[in-house]
C-alpha cells in the first residue's frame, strides 16, 4: 500500500469536518473501549499477565534469530515451507510464483494487514489470480475500492445505510437495510468463492516456534475456511511475530481478543501445522508461509525494539483521543493510531511522514491499554527527538525552540519578557477576558478563545510570598 | 546472498552489538531449555465446578447446551432441538459417531465430511475448556474439520470428563495423547459473528448460525 502519511495534516483538516465519520467512530468507544473494560475484569491479575506478555514478546525479539530458525525447522519437517521476504515487492513476486506453480486461478483471502502493507491484491490481479477478500469489512472495502481505517475494525468509518447501497449496486440485489440481512446476502455471495477458490490467503497472528504452526484468530469462520477448502494456503506474517511454546501463546491469547473487541476469546482460534495426510478429507495439499521483514530486522537491538512486541490488537487506537477525532485514514498507511504513527516512519522513512510522531497529545491512554506493555508515548517523544536532530522539523518551529531556550538561559529577561507578556494578554483580553486571535497561534483560536492572563507572573507572586 | 540469511545476518549482527558476540551458544542453549521446560504464564483461579463454569462460559457465547447421562439418547435430544426450530433432521456426523441410534430418533446422520449443502454436522471433540466454554477439535481422517464449519448448525457431543480449566491443560492432554498437533486444532467459542458493520454483533458470518453442546458421558 501506498504511503501517503505526508499528506496527513490536511488529511486531518477534512476528517474532522466528517460529520458522519465523526459518528462512526464513536461506535468505538462504546463497543471497544467499554467491551475491553468490562472483560479485563474476568483476569484476576491484568498487571501481571501484562508483564508476563512483554517477557513473552522480549524472550523472542532478544534472540530472535534462533527462534526463527527454530520455527522454520519445525515447520519445515511438518511439511510447510517457509519463505523469506525482504520487502514487500519480494512478497507478492513469493505469491505469485505460488500461484503459477500450482495453477491457482482463483483466491479467497482472509484479513492480514501484512498483506496490505504489501498491495498483495492489486499484484495478484495484475498476474491474472483473481482474489476475493472474505472478512466481511474487507470484502466491503474491496467492492468499494477503500483502504481499510482500523486494523480490527476495517469498516469503522462506514455506516450500514452506506453499506446498503453498496450491496444493492454490487450484487444486483434487492437492497436490504437489516444488519444481520447484509451479513446473510454477504455470505451467501462469498460461499461459492471459499468453495471455488484454488489458493487461501491468510496472515498469521501468531507462529509457534515449538510446533512450526500458524496460529490464526477470527470470528467469522472465514479464516478456517480459507485455510481447509483451497488446495493451496499461503499465510504471510512478520517476522516478529514468533512465540516460543503453546504456553507462551496461551498467555498473550488472554490478552489479544480481551484487548481488540472485548472478547475473552475469539470464535475461532486454529493453529495450523503442516498440510494434509495423504488420507485426510480436508485440508490443504500445500502449505507455504511467507516471512516478511520489510524494516522490522532494522528494529531489532536498538532503542526502538519495543514497537515489534506489538500483536496488532488495535486498543491504542481505540483509546487514543487524535485517533478518536480523525479515523484511520488520515494516518495514510496500513497501521494508525499510536502504534502506526511510530511504526509507519519506522518502517516507510520518518521523511515520509513528518507528522505522525506529532500526532499525538502524549496523554498517555495507548501505554496504559497496550496489552504487551509498549510505551508508546516514549517511542513517539524519541522520533520527535530524531527529527528535531537530524534538523526535520520546519524552519518556525526551530526558530521559536531557539528562541525560548535563549530566553530561559537568561532569566531576567525572562522574567521581564512575561512580566510585559502577561500584562499585554490582559489588557488585549478586555471585559471578558478572553482572546480571540493570537498571532502565531491561530491554529489554536480558530476553534477556541485564549483565556487571557489575569495578576501577576509566578515570579511576581513568588517573590511577593516570599517577602511577606 | 539469500533473502533468508540476509534477514538472519541482520538480526544476527544487530543482536551481536547488544549482547556481545559471544552468545549464540548460550541462546541455543536458552531456546532448548525454554521449549523443555514450556512454562505456563499466570492463571485464572482453578474453577470448583469445572462442569459449571463450561456451561456457564458456554451459554455466554451463545452456545446452546443439552446433557444426558446416556450417550444412546443423543439423537433423541438432537431431534428435540431441531425440531423445535424447525430445522433440516439431517446432516452429517463424524465416523465415530455413526454407531448412536440415529435413524430410531427420525434423524438421517451420514457419517462422511461435510459438504457445502449439508445443513447439520455432528462433531465430537478433544476436550473442553472451563475458563471459556470453549471447544477444542483435532483435524484427522476420522475428524473432518468441515463438519464443523460449512453446516448452519454444529453439534459437539462431549464427554463431561473431558473438561479441562485452562488451554494450558489442554495442551498438556494432547502432548500427553499424541506426539505432535494435527494440521489443524481449531478451539470454537460458540456460533460464527461478525461486528464489521456498525460494531453491532451479528451471530453466523461464514460459519455455523447456531452451535448446540451435547454433554453425554463416552
Amino acid at each position: 500500500m501506498q504511503n501517503t502519511s505526508v499528506d496527513f495534516e490536511r488529511q486531518v483538516t477534512i476528517k474532522l469536518a466528517d460529520a458522519k465519520l465523526q459518528q462512526a467512530l464513536s461506535r468505538l468507544q462504546s463497543r471497544f473501549v467499554e467491551g475491553r473494560a468490562a472483560v479485563i475484569s474476568e483476569i484476576s491479575d491484568f498487571e501481571e499477565t501484562r508483564s508476563a506478555a512483554a517477557a513473552i514478546r522480549d524472550r523472542v525479539l532478544n534472540d530472535l534469530e534462533h527462534w526463527l530458525m527454530h520455527f522454520e525447522q519445525q515447520a519445515t519437517a511438518r511439511g510447510a515451507i517457509v519463505h523469506w521476504a525482504e520487502t514487500a515487492a519480494d512478497v507478492n513476486r513469493i505469491v505469485t510464483e505460488i500461484a503459477a506453480l500450482h495453477g491457482v486461478r482463483t483466491a479467497a483471502k482472509s484479513k492480514s494487514m501484512v498483506s496490505e502493507e504489501c498491495g498483495l491484491n492489486d499484484a495478484l490481479e495484475l498476474a491474472g489470480v483473481t482474489v476475493m477478500e472474505t472478512d466481511l469489512g474487507e470484502y466491503i472495502l474491496q467492492l468499494a475500492h477503500e483502504a481499510p481505517s482500523h486494523i480490527v475494525a476495517p469498516v469503522v468509518h462506514k455506516n450500514k445505510e452506506e453499506i446498503s447501497d453498496l450491496f444493492a449496486e454490487k450484487h444486483q440485489l434487492p437492497r436490504k437495510t437489516g444488519i444481520a440481512e447484509l451479513c446473510r446476502e454477504a455470505r451467501e455471495v462469498l460461499r461459492p468463492a471459499f468453495l471455488n477458490a484454488d489458493m487461501g490467503i491468510s496472515g498469521a497472528n501468531f507462529l509457534v516456534a515449538e510446533t512450526g504452526s500458524a496460529l490464526i484468530v477470527t470470528n467469522e469462520g472465514n479464516g478456517r475456511l480459507v485455510t481447509t477448502l483451497p488446495r493451496v494456503h499461503v499465510a504471510i506474517t512478520g517476522i516478529e511475530k514468533v512465540v516460543p511454546t503453546l504456553e507462551d501463546v496461551t498467555t498473550l491469547l488472554r490478552l489479544l481478543p480481551r484487548s481488540a473487541t472485548g472478547q475473552s476469546i475469539t470464535n475461532y482460534v486454529s493453529v495450523l501445522t503442516g498440510n494434509k495426510n495423504k488420507e485426510d478429507h480436508d485440508g490443504p495439499e500445500h502449505f507455504h508461509i511467507i516471512l516478511l521483514d520489510n524494516g522490522r530486522s532494522s528494529l531489532i537491538g536498538g532503542e526502538m525494539q519495543e514497537m515489534l512486541r506489538c500483536i496488532r490488537c488495535g486498543a491504542c487506537m481505540n483509546h487514543c483521543p487524535v485517533y478518536q477525532n480523525i479515523g484511520g485514514h488520515a494516518y495514510g498507511w496500513v497501521y494508525p493510531g499510536p502504534m502506526g504513527s511510530i511504526l509507519t516512519p519506522l518502517l516507510g522513512g520518518l521523511e515520509k511522514s513528518p507528522d505522525l510522531p506529532n500526532a499525538s497529545t502524549l496523554c498517555g491512554a495507548c501505554a496504559v491499554v497496550c496489552p504487551v506493555k509498549i510505551p508508546l508515548p516514549d517511542l513517539l517523544r524519541k522520533l520527535r527527538e530524531k527529527q528535531m536532530e537530524r534538523g526535520m522539523k520546519s524552519r518556525r518551529e526551530t526558530l521559536s525552540l531557539k528562541a525560548w531556550a535563549w530566553l530561559a538561559l537568561h532569566p531576567p529577561v525572562y522574567a521581564l519578557a512575561t512580566k510585559f507578556g502577561v500584562r499585554m494578554m490582559s489588557l488585549l483580553g478586555g471585559k471578558n477576558k478572553l482572546l480571540h486571535t493570537l498571532p502565531g497561534a491561530s491554529g489554536w483560536t480558530d476553534g477556541r478563545d485564549f483565556p487571557a492572563p489575569e495578576g501577576l507572573t509566578f515570579r511576581e507572586m513568588y517573590q511577593r510570598r516570599n517577602r511577606q | 546472498m539469500n533473502a533468508r540469511e540476509k534477514i538472519l545476518g541482520r538480526i544476527r549482527n544487530a543482536q551481536a552489538r547488544t549482547n556481545g558476540a559471544a552468545v549464540t551458544a548460550t541462546h541455543t542453549e536458552a531456546v532448548a531449555s525454554h521449549l523443555a521446560l514450556h512454562p505456563r504464564g499466570p492463571l485464572p483461579p482453578h474453577p470448583d465446578n469445572l462442569l459449571a463454569r463450561f456451561k456457564e462460559c458456554a451459554l455466554k457465547l451463545s452456545s446452546d447446551v443439552l446433557e444426558t447421562g446416556d450417550r444412546k439418547e443423543v439423537p433423541t435430544l438432537l431431534a428435540r432441538y431441531l425440531n423445535e426450530r424447525n430445522l433440516p433432521v439431517s446432516g452429517v456426523c463424524w465416523p465415530s459417531l455413526a454407531g448412536l441410534p440415529w435413524s430410531t430418533a427420525g434423524l438421517d446422520m451420514q457419517p462422511r465430511p461435510a459438504k457445502n449443502q449439508d445443513l447439520v454436522g455432528v462433531t465430537g471433540a478433544f476436550c473442553a475448556i472451563a475458563e471459556t466454554g470453549t471447544l477444542m477439535l483435532l483435524s484427522g481422517t476420522e475428524t473432518p474439520a468441515t463438519t464443523s464449519l460449512l453446516p448452519e448448525t454444529h453439534v459437539a457431543v462431549l464427554d463431561p470428563r473431558r473438561i479441562v480449566a485452562a488451554m494450558e491443560d489442554a495442551w498438556d492432554l494432547l502432548r500427553r495423547e499424541y506426539k505432535q498437533p494435527p494440521r489443524a486444532v481449531n478451539f470454537i467459542s460458540g456460533p460464527s459473528r461478525t461486528a464489521d458493520i456498525e460494531q453491532t454483533v451479528t451471530l453466523g458470518a461464514h460459519g455455523p448460525y447456531r452451535v448446540l453442546l451435547i454433554l453425554a458421558p463416552a
